[in-house]
């Protein structure tokens, strides 16, 4: 009990210090703040992060559903397992703590260059979440 | 104090252990099976709604999973691929991934080569065919 205390209140702390050092809008969405930095670990030369959760049955400005758009030079090589692991890997904590879904477009800058850049969006809600 | 830590450590090792087994017998069990919330008939998230579209397409056979009606098979599946997410697909016994891959491999062709790796030729494939002779004959004339 007391280590789960303790544990949450560095995450919280944590958290906070997290929120302070970022603008009061990005403070209002902490769980896609910290998936924009911790991506940054794969120095992306294009990143998008999509706040999907509003397709979904949960209350409004929650922070459950992303899709995040990722162009990395780290991707050449990799196979598509192998790079979603890669983002699964780095957003561990996130994907542990309150996100439900996240759906990865993960290419090379060459892949993303001959891409139309054109992301479709994720398919609808079928009324799972929740259970 | 210490033996019963130990035991209820073993336990769980034990667990865990016979879950894994459990679950890697379960993808062997069809050349295709996917781990989903619902069931085909009627996915319950898009995510599954959309490898299910997908392997309709194809006309492939599969053993479908309903994670949302066993919680121990839920988090026993995140833990056999160490992968967060659910659908998973497994093609003969290995993980090939989820929605975002399945629909990638669809729309670059992979999936109708991995189908055929294990002998499955994608309806796709010979609806392709089929319309490809069309095509010859239709040039003949």
């Amino acid at each position: 009990m007391y280590k789960f205390v303790t544990s949450r209140i560095q995450s919280y702390s944590r958290l906070y210090a997290f929120q302070r050092s970022m603008s009061s809008s990005s403070a209002e969405k902490p769980i896609e703040g910290a998936i924009r930095t911790k991506l940054q670990e794969l120095n992306p030369s294009h990143l998008d992060i999509l706040n999907e959760s509003y397709m979904h049955n949960v209350p409004k400005g929650a922070e459950t559903h992303f899709k995040v758009i990722v162009v990395s030079e780290k991707f050449n090589g990799q196979p598509l397992i192998k790079r979603h692991r890669m983002v699964n890997e780095l957003l561990q904590t996130e994907l542990q703590n309150g996100v439900h879904a996240l759906s990865i477009v993960a290419k090379t800058p060459d892949q993303w260059k001959d891409s139309s850049n054109v992301v479709e969006p994720s398919p609808a809600c079928r009324g799972g979440f929740g259970k | 104090m210490f033996g019963m830590t130990a035991a209820r450590f073993a336990l769980t090792i034990r667990t865990f252990a016979s879950k894994a087994d459990k679950i890697g017998n379960l993808v062997k069990q069809n050349k295709v099976v996917v781990f989903m919330k619902g069931v085909p008939e009627a996915p319950k998230c898009g995510f599954s709604n959309a490898v299910v579209q997908i392997m309709r397409m194809h006309g492939v056979e599969y053993d479908a999973h309903d994670v949302l009606q066993d919680d121990d098979l839920r988090q026993g599946i995140k833990d056999f691929t160490n992968w967060p997410t659910i659908p998973q697909v497994f093609i003969n016994g290995e993980f090939v991934g989820g929605c975002d891959i399945m629909l990638q491999m669809h729309q670059n062709g992979e999936l109708i080569k991995e189908l055929k790796k294990v002998g499955i030729v994608s309806s796709l494939l010979e609806k392709e065919k089929v319309s490809s002779t069309a095509a010859s004959e239709e040039s003949k004339k």
